[in-house]
């Protein structure tokens, strides 16, 4: 017999609110891995010297437990909620919202949401988060909180490509992006690209990818290698760390791929920047 | 690549040795300013009417603040894309503004306008934010207090690096980093 997990939504608030703190003051250890590797290989000196400054800009923040980045980002949810789970005490998506109203006023982060896109009053706390949400398997509820910065987020691409196209043209696109991109998006970046699905299956996977461990590669081999093949041509743009030249223009490249369409192939990518941040606590 | 230290206001001879590559740390007084009070200014400008600061030989600096903790003279602050200001910046460049500072290419318009008016734009890493605040010593609102982390403030910095992008002879670092040939 199934046994209902009963899970008061003010542990998610509360989870959420801590969620939004740590994530946007303390780089995981997979980014500042990632930014150590890179800064041994960059060999343009103004990038060895951003790559320092970087490192040094991360453990200030998480030693002061100030934000990393003063753009503390859309506040973008994960929620993966087991169907067993029954929850109680109240509205889930005011509980997220009420969590990051905490976190982001708590925490001293920057509230850079407006209520509106063309009256663009600031809602004054964060909110409304960007929640994503899923029904999977099991009684866990698991909470990812990755903030958004609108920098990187602007230059963010969609395309519907035709079949013909093929992998070439999936590439092509993709650095083309990259490239229109160049200094913006506030280089070393992570690449986060859905291949496949509808027009918004292929954007959330873009967004779903930037929730990896940076650099883990995907485990189908195929799209593993694909993400080598496209981390090796951004990294001959020689757009290099904040545009300003050099060997590293990307830490990772992360794909997600899925079904799609006889007449379709959708590809969506979404640039984040070295501040990738993304914080998952399991309930 | 030289390495500079100039304190603001900026004067003419200051930025005529700037070339593009070139490392600047900068001392004194200088303005934030994003999208809003962009448009702000360049309202009043258009209404003949004077500005709530005064722009001559200063520094605008793309930037919107994370609040201070208690204790701290100001939070996080890095440099915003500098592009979203593009079409406000002629007429601030003709009011006397004499450099900026943010992250990303600017408009060819932009690019004329620094040679023809002898100003500097200049980058800040973007995303070292915790770091960039160390440099600020003193901030206090100076103008659309309304506008939260979009306000102008008046920051005093000191030794705050940056990188000359575009210089007053025409070069923009960003395209000659970028390798034409690689696709
Ligand atoms: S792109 Fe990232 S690092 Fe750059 S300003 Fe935005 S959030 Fe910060």
């Amino acid at each position: 017999m199934v046994v209902i997990r009963t899970v008061n939504v003010s542990e998610v608030e509360k989870t959420v609110a801590q969620l939004c703190i740590e994530a946007n003051c303390s780089l995981g250890i997979d980014v500042i891995d990632a930014l150590n590797k890179a800064s041994s290989q960059e060999t343009s000196g103004i990038g060895a010297e951003i790559f320092k400054q970087l490192i040094e800009n991360a453990e200030i923040a998480d030693s002061e437990k100030i934000p990393v980045c003063q753009d503390t980002g859309f506040a973008i949810v994960f929620l993966e909620i087991g169907q067993e789970v029954h929850l109680t005490g109240g509205d889930l998506t005011e509980a997220v919202n009420n969590g990051v109203k905490t976190g982001y006023t708590e925490g001293f982060l920057r509230k850079s949401m407006v209520r509106d896109p063309l009256d663009r009053a600031n809602t004054g706390d964060n909110t409304p988060a960007i929640i994503h949400t899923q029904i999977v398997p099991g009684d866990n509820i698991r909470i990812t909180l990755a903030p958004k910065g609108g920098g990187s987020e602007n230059m963010s691409s969609l395309k519907m490509l035709k079949p013909a196209e093929g992998v070439e043209g999936v590439k092509a696109f993709i650095i083309e992006t990259i490239r229109n991109a160049g200094p913006n998006p506030c280089p070393p970046i992570v690449v986060g690209i859905g291949i496949g699905g509808s027009m918004e299956k292929a954007a959330l996977m873009s967004k779903y990818a930037l929730t990896r461990e940076l650099g883990k590669p995907s485990p189908d081999a195929e799209t593993s290698r694909l993400e080598q093949q496209l981390l090796e041509q951004i990294n001959n743009t020689g757009i290099g760390p904040q545009g300003l030249g050099g060997k590293v223009t990307a830490l990772a490249v992360h794909i997600e791929r899925f079904a799609t369409h006889i007449a379709s192939l959708p590809v969506a990518v979404n640039i984040s920047c070295h501040a990738y941040r993304h914080k998952t606590v399991v309930l | 690549m030289a390495r500079y230290s100039l304190t603001t206001p900026l004067e003419d001879k200051d930025i005529e040795k700037l070339k593009a590559g070139d490392m600047v740390t900068i001392s004194g007084t200088i303005f934030t300013a994003r999208d809003a009070a962009h448009k702000k200014l360049v309202d009043l400008i258009n209404q003949e009417k004077d500005l709530p600061v005064n722009l001559k030989g200063q520094i605008i600096y793309y930037a919107g603040p994370a609040p201070a903790k208690p204790g701290y003279v100001i939070g996080s602050v890095g440099p915003t894309t500098s592009g979203r200001m593009d079409s406000y910046t002629v007429p601030l460049l003709e009011k006397g503004l004499k450099g900026m500072i943010g992250k990303g290419s600017r408009s060819k318009e932009v690019k004329q306008g620094l040679c023809r008016h002898g100003a500097v734009y200049f980058a800040a890493i973007g995303g070292a934010a915790a770091l960039l605040s160390k440099k600020v010593k003193a901030c206090k609102v100076r103008a659309y207090p309304e506008l939260g982390p979009e306000a102008i403030y008046e920051l005093e910095v000191e030794e705050f690096p940056v990188y000359v992008i575009n210089d007053i002879h025409g070069s923009d670092l960003y395209s000659q980093c970028l390798n034409k040939s690689s696709v």
